[in-house]
């Protein structure tokens, strides 16, 4: 009796110093039953073609990108609604500004990631000075540039240059350049969480503002930059989706649920919507977990509408479970 | 100039620390006229006063974070002027705050560096941060009792008031405020934060201590100022301080007795709750009674499981085995609905978080158990119930709630008032078995009076109080019957008026310190 208690001790110790966040036994289980719904469905074809493979991850970089903002805001207990018209902004903005000429592709990135920081920066403010509701701040701001997008472009606006979609379809061996930038994106992101006094700042505004006042940190200028960190990965995003589709249209962001979608994914990684605790690991593997399962069911000729019950199912599950977990540990 | 006296100590007097005609308003309230204190290296200076008369905001002044509305705070002779809590961190002022301030899912030496952490080019250095860590926990010797790694949420409550006390002392802090440093702890507890506050002392720290506890504050500390309303009343040496002048320039008169006589054998009645070898995870064969009538004190350490009883009598985390017996009545008690129909009620050790909705009105808070009970779709009165109408307005009196409408939020009035609304909210729902966790903890000398003389007009009125607490002096002064607990169970009963020594043996077992933290380990030996 002893002796187990204390080697699932140690293995329960094990386990919170690697920190593994919980989501990973779910994209485990999802990953399991779609390979046997695979096996037995489709003899095994999904699974087993690298192709789709490739595909799963390739559908994971628009939402992922932006969900790593999305984990730092939500980490400093705000929010960001706004990600999906930046998204929007970024796509048309870009395609606009480059017409298809790959020496406008500079200047079309800086204004684009210039755009960005202005409405995070403006967010940050006004959740900061003004003490707006982040929900309601970033609605706001959300509103404003879905009417300017929509009052200015109306349907497919310019185009990017062969070039420039390199970024959307070029691989590096097997594996796309823009699987390598997310990676790239959840890495720096969990490297500013974890290892950066920033990282450190952010954890302790979203877990008690007031303490980390009290401690000494200029708490409006950390929920700042995370603001503007967070705008920064939609554009970064909005300029992956434009080269998928070599256009930008208004209608790119709000088509892909970017803001309510990269929410999701960021709880059902473990991250608290109350703030202070979390991490952008866990986001990936929310990101890749509605990737398996959208590609799955859809290869296997699944009714849509039944992969959306499933993805809500997930999100009450996951979060249900860690709720469980932490009350335990409590006891 | 008025340190004369002190003179023969070795240390010299010249203040560190000196706040000069500090003013501070909020809207409606002058928090603090004219208030001006010398603070000296090596010395503990306490801040006494009843909840509202200023000291906390006259140290939020001092660590910066409130800025005076006019006034000078004069550091090594220099007049300084804070902006931010930072700006007095850099000046060597720290402060450990009244309610904890540790993140909960980061860890002690992270909480404890937070926004310090030891950097190259922003990116921090765990490996050094927890070292450092160590050291400091090391410096005030409780580096075996805490580890730099452990989440804050894994922590004990007088754990995380140490790590408190370590993130202050890692500030390299020249003046440390302790803003009711004890209030959570057990008396084995205070001895050791006594230790620890004469180690600071020696090395030549200013400590500002604000208490309650008078009797604490004339063990620690060396120097008295009493404030009153905002205003400064008197400052003296312990030496020639005694505990009843303190008091009355803290209250503006004596107060002959704080307790209410105990009961007299003619007012216990009979039997109203027996609970026979009742047993829960974090309770072991529980078995007492409880009279009409009396007061019973339940007495131990912090986690000895006091308000786990507590919680399982009112079905918050119910008993699984044995039996419970209200009035007679063999009783289930899973939850607390049943527990209030069976006319029970709990008076919550923290007001805020369980006792009471902060953003609602008196009125509605009063009610809210009365209306609890009744079937969900009953008509409700605007001031009381169906069939007694003014019932607010009856029990406002009763306790005597002091507001100028029941219409205001609680979170608006004092500690002690929304004690009192606490108390008539139990009164509403006709309670005849009061569970009082903690009644007067954070409340000031007055209030606290005029609750004890609460508590026993309940008993007056043939209604049953268990009444739990960690203040020693309150059980004693309180109790007709006292239960002492320890791991969970029930180690003794003993008459009123018994020894503190007597109670505390009991309470830490014969031997002293207990050996839990030991026995753990054992399996993995």
């Amino acid at each position: 009796m002893t002796t187990t208690s204390a080697s699932e001790r140690n293995i329960k110790s094990f386990l919170r110093t690697i920190r593994i966040p919980p989501v990973y036994y779910f994209l485990i289980v999802i990953f399991l039953v779609g390979g046997l719904l695979d096996l037995f469905m489709a003899g095994g074809q999904i699974f087993g073609n690298p192709k789709i493979l490739v595909n799963i991850l390739v559908r994971s970089v628009a939402l992922g990108i932006v969900a790593v903002g999305q984990t730092f805001v939500i980490i400093g207990a705000s929010i960001d609604l706004s990600v999906v018209y930046v998204i929007s902004l970024t796509a048309v903005m870009s395609s606009y500004i480059m017409q298809g000429d790959p020496k406008n592709v500079p200047l079309a990135i800086l204004m684009v990631v210039l755009m960005g920081a202005v409405v995070g920066l403006v967010n940050g403010l006004i959740i900061t000075k003004l003490k707006v509701n982040s929900f309601i701040t970033t609605l706001g701001t959300s509103l404003v540039l879905s009417g300017i997008i929509n009052s200015t472009f109306s349907n497919w606006a310019g185009s990017v240059p062969r070039s420039y979609e390199f970024f959307g379809y070029a691989t590096i061996g097997p594996i796309p350049i823009s699987v390598f930038v997310l990676f790239l994106v959840v890495l720096t992101g969990s490297f500013i969480l974890s290892r950066t006094k920033f990282g450190s700042a952010l954890y302790g505004v979203g877990g008690n503002e007031e303490v980390a006042r009290l401690s000494g940190l200029r708490t409006d200028r950390v929920l700042i930059i995370a603001h503007i960190f967070c705008s920064i990965t939609a554009v970064l995003s909005g300029l992956f989706i434009v080269s998928r589709l070599r256009a930008g249209a208004p209608w790119v962001g709000p088509d892909g649920y970017y803001d309510l979608e990269s929410i999701a994914t960021t709880v059902v990684g473990g991250t608290l919507l109350a703030g202070g605790k979390g991490g952008v690991w866990g986001t990936l593997a929310g990101v890749l977990i509605f990737s398996i399962l959208d590609t799955t069911f859809n290869q296997l000729g699944v009714n849509p509408y039944l992969t959306i019950v499933l993805r809500g199912l997930i999100i009450v599950l996951a979060v249900a479970s860690y709720t469980i977990r932490s009350k335990q540990e409590a006891a | 100039m008025e340190d004369n006296s002190e003179i023969t100590e070795k240390q010299t007097r010249k203040p560190l620390l000196e706040v000069r005609n500090i003013s501070k308003h909020f809207p409606g309230v002058q928090a603090l006229e004219d208030v001006s204190l010398k603070f000296c290296p090596g010395e503990v200076h306490a801040v006494v006063g009843e909840n509202g008369a200023g000291k906390s905001t006259l140290m939020k002044i001092i660590a910066g974070a409130y800025v005076p509305a006019s006034g000078v705070i004069i550091l090594e002779g220099k007049e300084v002027e804070f902006s931010h809590p930072e700006e007095a961190h850099e000046m060597g002022i720290s402060i450990i705050y009244q309610e904890f301030n540790l993140l909960p899912e980061r860890t002690v030496a992270q909480n404890i560096f937070l926004g310090r952490e030891p950097t190259k080019f922003g990116i921090i250095n765990t490996r050094r941060l927890n070292r450092m860590a160590n050291q400091v926990l090391q410096e005030i010797g409780v580096a075996d009792m805490v580890k730099p790694t452990t989440m804050a949420s894994e922590l004990s409550v007088a754990e995380q008031q140490l790590v408190e006390i370590a993130k202050a002392v890692s500030l390299n802090a020249r003046i440390l405020i302790m803003d009711e440093p004890t209030a959570a702890l057990t008396i084995n507890e205070v001895k050791m934060l006594d230790d620890l506050i004469n180690r600071l002392k020696e090395r030549g720290i200013a400590i500002i201590f604000i208490s309650h506890r008078l009797s604490e504050v004339f063990d620690i500390a060396d120097k008295i100022s009493v404030l009153k309303d905002g205003k400064l009343v008197g400052s003296l040496p312990t030496s020639e301080a005694t505990s009843e002048g303190i008091v009355q320039m803290m209250v503006g008169r004596i107060l002959d007795h704080y307790y209410p006589p105990l009961g007299t054998p003619d007012d216990f009645g009979e039997v109203v709750l027996e609970v026979q070898n009742a047993t829960n995870d974090y309770l072991k064969d529980i078995s007492f009674e409880l009279r009409k009538g009396e007061v019973l004190g339940v007495a131990g350490l912090q986690g000895s499981g006091r308000t786990g009883l507590a919680k399982a009598l009112f079905g918050v985390v119910p008993f699984k085995t044995g039996t419970i017996k209200l009035n007679g009545k063999n009783l289930g008690l899973k939850s607390p609905s049943k527990a209030i129909k069976s006319q029970m009620g709990f008076v919550t050790e923290d007001r805020k978080a369980e006792g009471l909705c902060p953003k609602q009105s008196i009125r509605d808070n009063i009610l809210l158990t009365i209306r609890s009970i009744q079937t969900l779709f009953t008509p409700i009165s605007r001031n009381g119930i169906k069939n007694d109408p003014s019932l607010v307005q009856r029990l406002g009196d009763e306790v005597d709630i002091r507001t100028d409408s029941y219409e205001r939020e609680v979170q608006f009035l004092s500690g002690g008032n929304q004690q009192k609304v606490i108390l008539s909210k139990w009164l509403a729902s006709e309670s005849t078995v009061f569970i009082f966790d903690e009644p007067t903890r954070g409340i000031d000398v007055q209030t606290k009076a005029s609750i004890h003389d609460m508590i026993r007009d309940l008993t007056k009125q043939g209604r049953a109080v268990m009444m739990i607490s960690s203040e020693l002096p309150e059980i004693r002064g309180m109790s007709d019957r006292i239960l002492v607990m320890k791991d969970g169970r029930i180690t003794g009963e003993l008459p009123a008026e018994t020894s503190e020594v007597d109670i505390m043996l009991l309470a830490t077992g014969q031997n002293g310190q207990n050996g839990s933290k030991n026995s753990n380990n054992t399996g993995e030996a």
